[in-house]
């Protein structure tokens, strides 16, 4: 049951780390312990949502990212900058400016991953159309809305559109572009600017596909840091960069709307944040939807806006990518920019790269493979499920009297771990009070059960 | 194993919960996905009906390593022509259920063409039980 599937760029540092629980207490997929006054990760049920990430109080939750340094193995550095980073820097900083600033701080080359959204709409609406059998066609866009459907929603997994994602798109262009120009492949360096945890474990082992189109990731904090200090520190720029490789209808794509709005279907939801998504999804699996077509599914509140990564307040992140974006359809009215980009060039060179192979389950919630050995369990969590009291008040490390009941039924916990069932031992004198602070330590720690004396 | 939810009459904000209670329990005995989604969807019929057209009810679950067999008792008008309700189209839902988005008079073929056994016994005035069964092998 502890099997690790995935890679998770998601990571808890125990130093830093105190134990106050709140990450196991908001976990959407109950993934996560308090064992010895720390929190562990099931690498099975994580889905790199982030959630844990945003409530931590003392910042033990991290995301683990590539060294910067590695952008000077290759030649050729390229730097895959979705909108949204953009969307970070007030009204007054140019796209050319930070443009112009990524290439300051070591990168040969900058492009904006939107920039193959709508070669990437095309294939969706193909592939819409190809699978009308699989209805609800569901994006793949967001990588923690793909895990959730494999550990939570098997059922759904073969609704999942199998078409890799802009930034794979992207990617392949530059690099074919850069080669074609005369580079050596080993020289090409292409770094992806990340909002979110979900991204970098979908590029690190992505879905379906046995190798990256990217060569590492950037977080994007991290790098909203370097291009703001430098920006601030030098106000000129080179003007002669251009911003200038999506049209203005592509550049919303990763904000909440922003794929149903382009495909043409009849019926499609598009829905954020993981809760929503959970409510929703237990809907379509029910088929309590009629005539659904496509969905567009995001874990994040306000969608990539909203990524643990982005440094700023997701409304106004999603306001700046708005008014660009009108603004850029203005100058595409105008006559003052064209609609059409180089990338258009590759299309077809891309269509031919675009599918992955076939997203399979990995369901979290199978108790066994074996159903008789499954059913023993499951006979035995309600067993075990009655005898707890049903307050979920995580003492026993555990996000909920149901999940301690689970573990126990797996043999990762006890019965005595439960406060009620330990009180309930010594007042039959099965259990030594001394065993049972020897019980909480295990769970939180020696640090919180001190041999405290009052004294005057 | 035995297991036992409510149906209350009109609430239709519950209905699903317990044909969802049904597909967590089955997807931990990692039952073959269209099997479940069968069972599911004849539930969630079963269910609205009990809410739409009677006073709502009772659903029992049982379910082994075979298969699971569920019941919903409800105390209500009864179905007066059990042919006619089974026909594809043939509805009595009032108004005020068509808003909500029932009423196709699709529910019971609909329960029919996913179980593998079903059974029917109804007395106007009484009320409705159907019998469901749905076979894992
Ligand atoms: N539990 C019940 N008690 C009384 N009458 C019922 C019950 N279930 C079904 N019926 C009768 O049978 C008819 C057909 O039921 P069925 O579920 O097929 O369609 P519906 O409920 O009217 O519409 P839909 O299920 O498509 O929303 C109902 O309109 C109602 O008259
Ligand atoms: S939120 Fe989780 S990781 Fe952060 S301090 Fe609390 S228990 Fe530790
Ligand atoms: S919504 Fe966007 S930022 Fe959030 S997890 Fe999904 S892809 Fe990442
Ligand atoms: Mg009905």
């Amino acid at each position: 049951m502890t099997e690790n599937f995935f890679y998770h760029a998601l990571k808890i540092d125990h130093k830093i780390c105190y134990g106050c629980s709140l990450c196991m207490r908001n976990c959407p997929t109950e993934a996560i312990r308090v064992r010895n006054g720390k929190a562990t990760i099931y690498g099975n049920k994580c889905v790199d949502c982030g959630e844990c990430y945003k409530v931590c109080p003392s910042g033990a939750v991290y995301v683990a990212q590539d060294d910067f340094d590695n952008i000077y193995n290759f030649k050729y550095r390229v730097v895959l900058m979705p909108s949204v980073f953009l969307g970070q820097f007030s009204e007054d900083i140019r796209a050319s400016q930070v443009y112009s600033v990524i290439k300051e701080i070591g990168f040969t080359h900058v492009i904006e991953v939107e920039s193959s959204a709508m070669t990437h709409t095309k294939l969706t609406n193909k592939y819409i159309s190809e699978h009308q059998d699989k209805k609800p066609l569901i994006s793949t866009f967001c990588p923690a809305v793909v895990r959730l459907i494999q550990v939570k929603f098997p059922s759904l997994v073969d609704n999942l559109i199998s078409i890799k994602a802009p930034v794979d798109f992207t990617s392949i262009y530059i690099r074919k572009k850069l080669i074609d120009e005369g580079a050596d492949p080993k020289e090409i360096g292409i770094f992806y600017i990340t909002p979110c945890a979900a991204k970098i474990a979908a590029t690190k082992s992505p879905v379906g596909e046995d190798k990256s189109t990217v060569d590492g990731v950037l977080n994007m904090d991290t790098m909203y840091n370097m291009v703001y200090k430098q920006i601030k520190q030098h106000k000129e720029y080179d003007k002669s960069v251009s911003a200038n490789d999506a049209p203005s209808d592509s550049i919303l794509f990763a904000l909440t709307n922003g794929e149903k709005r382009l495909t043409d279907c009849r019926k499609s939801f598009a829905i954020d944040e993981i809760h929503n998504v959970m409510d929703f999804l237990e809907k379509v699996e029910n088929d309590e939807i009629e005539d659904l077509d496509f969905l567009e599914l995001r874990a994040c509140d306000e969608s990539c806006a909203g990524g643990i990564l982005t440094c700023g307040n997701r409304f106004m992140i999603n306001d700046r990518m708005t008014q660009r974006a009108r603004k850029l359809a203005e100058r595409e009215r105008n006559g003052e920019t064209s609609r059409k980009k180089a990338i258009y060039s590759e299309e077809d060179f891309l269509i031919e790269n675009a599918s992955v192979a076939k997203i399979l389950p990995r369901s979290m919630m199978v108790l066994d493979d074996d159903i008789s050995v499954a059913f023993q369990k499951l006979t035995r969590i309600k067993e075990i499920e009655a005898k707890l009291p049903q307050t979920d008040c995580n003492v026993c490390g555990a996000p909920s009297c149901h999940a301690l009941a689970e573990d126990i039924a797996c043999d990762e916990a006890k019965l005595s771990d439960c406060v009620f069932i330990q009180r309930n031992l010594e007042m039959r004198n099965s259990l030594s009070v001394e065993e049972s602070v020897e019980i909480l330590k295990k769970i939180w720690g020696e640090e919180k059960i001190k041999d405290y004396v009052f004294k005057k | 194993m035995h297991n036992e939810f409510v149906v209350v009459e009109g609430d239709f904000s519950n209905a699903g919960k317990a044909s969802s209670e049904i597909k967590k329990t089955l997807k931990q005995l990692n039952i073959d996905n269209q099997k479940i989604k069968k069972i599911v969807v004849a539930v969630y019929e079963a269910e609205v009906n009990a809410i739409a057209h009677a006073y709502g009810g009772t659903i029992f679950v049982d379910l082994d390593q075979e298969k699971i067999a569920v019941t919903i008792k409800d105390v209500g008008p009864g179905i007066p022509d059990l042919d006619k309700a089974m026909t594809v189209g043939f509805s009595t839902a009032s108004a005020k259920v068509r808003e909500m988005g029932f009423g196709a008079g699709m529910g019971l073929p609909n329960i029919k063409n996913n179980v593998d056994e079903l059974e029917i016994k109804t007395e106007v005035g009484v009320g409705t039980e159907i019998k469901m069964v749905v076979n894992f092998l």
